[in-house]
């Protein structure tokens, strides 16, 4: 683990002592209590803060919002700050080919990475946001299609957003969120609601300024009550045309390699399948424009039924030779139920195969529910390969090759 | 006015649409409130939409919501910090028992006391600083100006709620009376000397921010700990919006002294006549002006010995600044406090028991908190290499209140003759002159990114926006 530790980079939070006032704001908001004080400065703890970004609006000063990337064991102390007149300089990382995990941006818990893999390609993130020089940018509706059929407790939509004149550079695998218009109950503006970006680095149509996104619309919650989540219900129902305000792009580790002959096993669940479409229509475009490297792609996508997987017209027109599909169906009707766990164990020799190939990455994406499963599968089918399932999580985890997103 | 949907209108979480009582209260003070604002809020700025910090609920999210608004339209919210279950009260007499939720009635009139005193300065300093957007150095501080004005009108709005919703009868007479007294005024002046003196210009706005909402900052710190649950969690609330208010003072003064420094390095010189003639404020100037703010606010604390002060405490009703990081037991019967006092030419200090020495506590806590503040005002010459500190005056410096009223000390806290005190007060206190030269640079700069000479641009805007931003459009 020291070699994770050596090369992991963290957004350091510092507050700038030349323009604090010392009001004590942030120290009495911090829920973790990470901030702390002598005469001469308030500091953030680089090991409690876990960037919940609480203490930014309260600040009359502007002062806390302030970042540094530091190596995690080159972290400036709380002893250090307390001394200091001014910030540092950003100083040049010992690893600048190592993203830095943003804030708000989870790691995916103990056992999925929290860095992107070494071939991947440099993302951009928070550009638009409460904390960026501008707080959202605007991008137009172009394209809103249902791609499954209307259940009747769910509606799934694909929506394509075109970005006009502004530069809003994304990458397979990282997310936006989108500001729903209008104010909750109680009397505040929604949050962002996140979604995964569902196309590749060069546009939903190649050469535009547009990226997609999926959208599900739960129409009843389990009790059978209708329910109405604001943000998917906005986009779901939003005209060509519309505007809507978007922020991000989120997301530094959950990306794909591009090294030749890397190899992708894609996992997921419903909507979570959006980053998987990204990846694979990336290196579908480079398999057709001739620039494909090679590496296998392998796809274990669950859903309820047929009906309710998204893209599975699509999906099946592409050439078993460039990726294999694996669907399971929990609610098939004259079917046995399946999850994505029991299609992986039954691929087991294959899996076994990929999780000790050091060019094999996996991404896990969808309900949280499945991620248990999945792990404990990818355990199982370790013991039954004699590999020892402890030691292969954690080259996993240090070589950026399992990435978990799970809600 | 019946048809406003106050639970709507007014951002709260105390659900005032559920207490009809309340609601019929604020119902009829509400266009009185307004009518206030009409008459003596900030001038000409009907129909200016200002780039407003809006709070609309307590969380952190809900903290801070920023968007142009009408002042008059303001949402003036009501806001009390969650309770905490079983909150216990943590010093006095009643200590270690269970906060009041309700104003037990032997307290009742010193509650209200104290209510009505922190309301009072709220529109009061609205009122001192009412003509102040007329003669604004920059669009940025003139809506730092009108920020501070909405948000002294929500911490009205604050107590109000109070004085409505736990003093019957006798809080809404109150309520009433707090828009009726107007500061300055000679027949029904504002309850506390400090917010009957004018806020004649922009330094002086600058420094009272600093140093007399300072005063807010340690009055509402010491309410926070009230035994008087909707007392504490109010003012919980109100210092996060202090802190602007102070920030503005800071940073104001902050700026002035920078564009002295830069002015003094191109001209190289220190002197007095040269710099004002390049329309800067010189730093001797400066230090007068601070002497000023500061001896007129440190009397805001009280009498250093007083029976009320202890009164207040022992029966929980205020606490002391930071109460639970003191390690004492919180009750003093015991303890001593030693204030200072004017004796046979000199000053000599004198034991006296804590519990009635409270406001020189608080006093104490208050001119630390000053003190630190300065001395960053100083880092701004030392880093412009200029070889001149500002001084905050001697604790009996200008004194008008309790032992020390009228003890002839100087800054430096030596004690002289009536006389010599007398002849000596212009380099001490800013004199008409000084004044009159400090108003001769105010005039209105209120272009985007514009700043009048006297005041150096600051290090960003607000909410990450630009500095050239349209925080204030007039229409």
């Amino acid at each position: 683990m020291s070699d994770l530790a050596e090369t992991t980079v963290i957004n350091q939070h510092l507050i700038d002592p030349e323009i604090c006032i010392r009001c004590n704001t942030c120290e009495a908001t911090c829920p973790i209590g990470a901030i702390t004080h002598n005469d001469l400065n308030y500091v953030v703890d680089a090991s409690k803060c876990n960037s919940c970004m609480d203490c930014i609006s309260p600040c009359p000063t502007g002062s806390i919002d302030n970042w540094r990337q530091v190596l995690r064991e080159q972290a400036y102390s709380v002893d250090d700050q307390l001394t200091w007149d001014e910030l540092p300089e950003q100083g040049e990382l010992a690893a600048p080919d190592v993203a830095a995990p943003s804030p708000n941006t989870s790691g995916g818990g103990s056992v999925g990475a929290t860095i992107a893999p070494k071939s991947a390609a440099q993302p951009q993130t928070l550009l638009f946001g409460p904390s960026a020089a501008t707080p959202y940018a605007r991008a137009t509706v172009v394209g809103n299609h249902r791609v499954t059929d209307v259940g009747h407790d769910y509606d799934t939509h694909h929506i394509v957003l075109d970005f006009g004149e502004t530069h809003f550079p994304v990458l397979e695998g990282q997310s936006l969120g989108i500001l729903a218009p209008g104010v909750d109950a109680a009397g505040r503006p929604h949050h962002a609601r996140q979604y995964s970006i569902a196309s590749p680095r060069h546009g939903e149509r190649p050469g535009y300024n547009n990226l997609s996104i999926t959208v599900k619309r739960v129409l009843e919650d389990h009790a059978g009550n209708p329910v109405r989540g604001v943000a998917s219900n906005y986009l779901c129902d939003a005209a060509v045309g519309d505007t809507v305000q978007v922020v991000g792009p989120f997301g530094s580790s959950f990306l794909m390699p591009n090294h030749a002959n890397s190899h992708l096993v894609m996992i997921c669940t419903g909507t979570g399948s959006a980053p998987m479409r990204g990846m694979t229509e990336w290196r579908r475009r480079l398999l057709h424009a001739g620039t494909y490297e090679g590496g296998e792609l392998h796809l274990f996508f669950g859903a309820r039924s047929k009906a309710e997987l998204p893209y599975f017209g699509p999906l099946k027109k592409l050439p078993s030779e460039f990726i294999t599909t694996h669907l399971a169906l929990s609610r098939e009707p004259d079917q046995p139920k399946q999850y994505v766990q029991d299609v992986m164990r039954a691929q087991a020799p294959e899996l076994a195969r990929l999780m000790a190939d050091p060019h094999a990455y996996f991404y896990v994406c969808g309900l949280k529910a499945m991620e248990e499963g999945v792990l404990t599968a990818m355990a199982d089918i370790c013991a039954a390969h004699q590999l020892d399932w402890a030691q292969v999580a954690g080259d996993m985890k240090r070589d950026a090759r399992l990435h978990l997103e799970t809600y | 006015m019946s048809g406003i949907n106050y639970s709507e209108k007014i951002p709260n979480n105390v659900n005032l649409g559920e207490d009809r009582t309340l609601q019929r209260a604020l119902e009829q003070w509400q266009p009185n409130f307004v009518s206030w604002w009409d008459d003596i809020g900030p001038e000409g700025s009907t129909d200016s939409d200002v780039y407003l910090r809006t709070a609309v609920s307590v969380d952190p999210q809900g903290w801070a919501q920023f968007g142009h608004v009408k002042m008059r339209d303001y949402r003036w919210g009501i806001f009390l910090n969650p309770a905490k279950e079983e909150r216990t009260i943590d010093f006095g007499d009643h200590k270690g028992e269970k906060a009041w939720t309700d104003v037990p009635g032997e307290y009742r009139a010193n509650l209200r006391r104290i209510i009505v005193t922190q309301g009072d300065t709220e529109p009061a300093s609205v009122e001192q600083q009412r003509h102040l957007g007329l003669t604004a150095p920059s669009m940025y501080d003139l809506r730092n100006l009108y920020q501070i004005n909405v948000e002294e009108g929500r911490h009205l709005w604050a107590m109000v709620y109070l004085l409505h919703k736990h003093f019957g009868r006798d809080g809404r007479e109150e309520a009433d009376a707090l828009l009726e007294r107007r500061s300055g005024d000679e027949d029904n002046p504002r309850i506390l000397g400090a917010f009957n003196e004018t806020t004649p210009d922009w330094l002086s706005f600058f420094m009272f921010t600093y140093f007399t909402d300072r005063d807010g900052k340690f009055q509402l710190a010491a309410l926070t700990e009230s035994a008087f649950d909707p007392l504490a969690r109010t003012t919980k609330f109100m210092l996060t919006e202090e802190a602007h208010h102070m920030f503005v003072g800071e940073s104001g003064v902050s700026r002035t002294i920078q564009r002295t420094a830069q002015v003094m390095n191109e001209l190289k010189t220190d002197d007095v006549n040269k710099l004002r003639a390049a329309g800067v404020i010189d730093l001797p100037t400066l230090q007068r002006y601070l002497n000023f703010h500061f001896s007129v606010t440190i009397d805001l604390f009280g009498a250093d010995e007083s029976s009320n002060a202890a009164t207040f405490y022992s029966t929980g009703l205020k606490g002391r600044y930071e109460e639970g990081k003191r390690d004492d037991d919180h009750v003093l019967k015991d303890k001593t406090y030693p204030v200072l006092i004017a004796k046979d030419g000199g000053l000599e200090t004198k034991e006296v028991p804590m519990l009635n020495a409270l406001n020189e506590v608080l006093r104490d806590d208050y001119i630390k908190d000053s003190v630190a503040g300065v001395e960053r005002w100083n880092k701004v010459l030392t880093k412009a290499g200029i070889p001149f500190q500002l001084r905050v005056p001697h604790k009996a410096f200008n004194r008008n209140i309790g032992a020390l009223k009228g003890a002839n000390v100087t800054p430096a806290g030596e004690v002289v003759s009536d006389a010599e005190w007398k002849g000596r007060a212009g380099e001490w206190l800013p004199s008409n002159e000084d004044r009159a030269f400090v108003a001769s640079l105010m005039g209105r700069v209120v272009e985007p990114g514009k700043f009048a000479n006297w005041i150096a641009p600051p290090a960003m805007g607000v909410n990450r926006m630009p500095i050239e931003f349209d925080y204030v459009r007039f229409n």
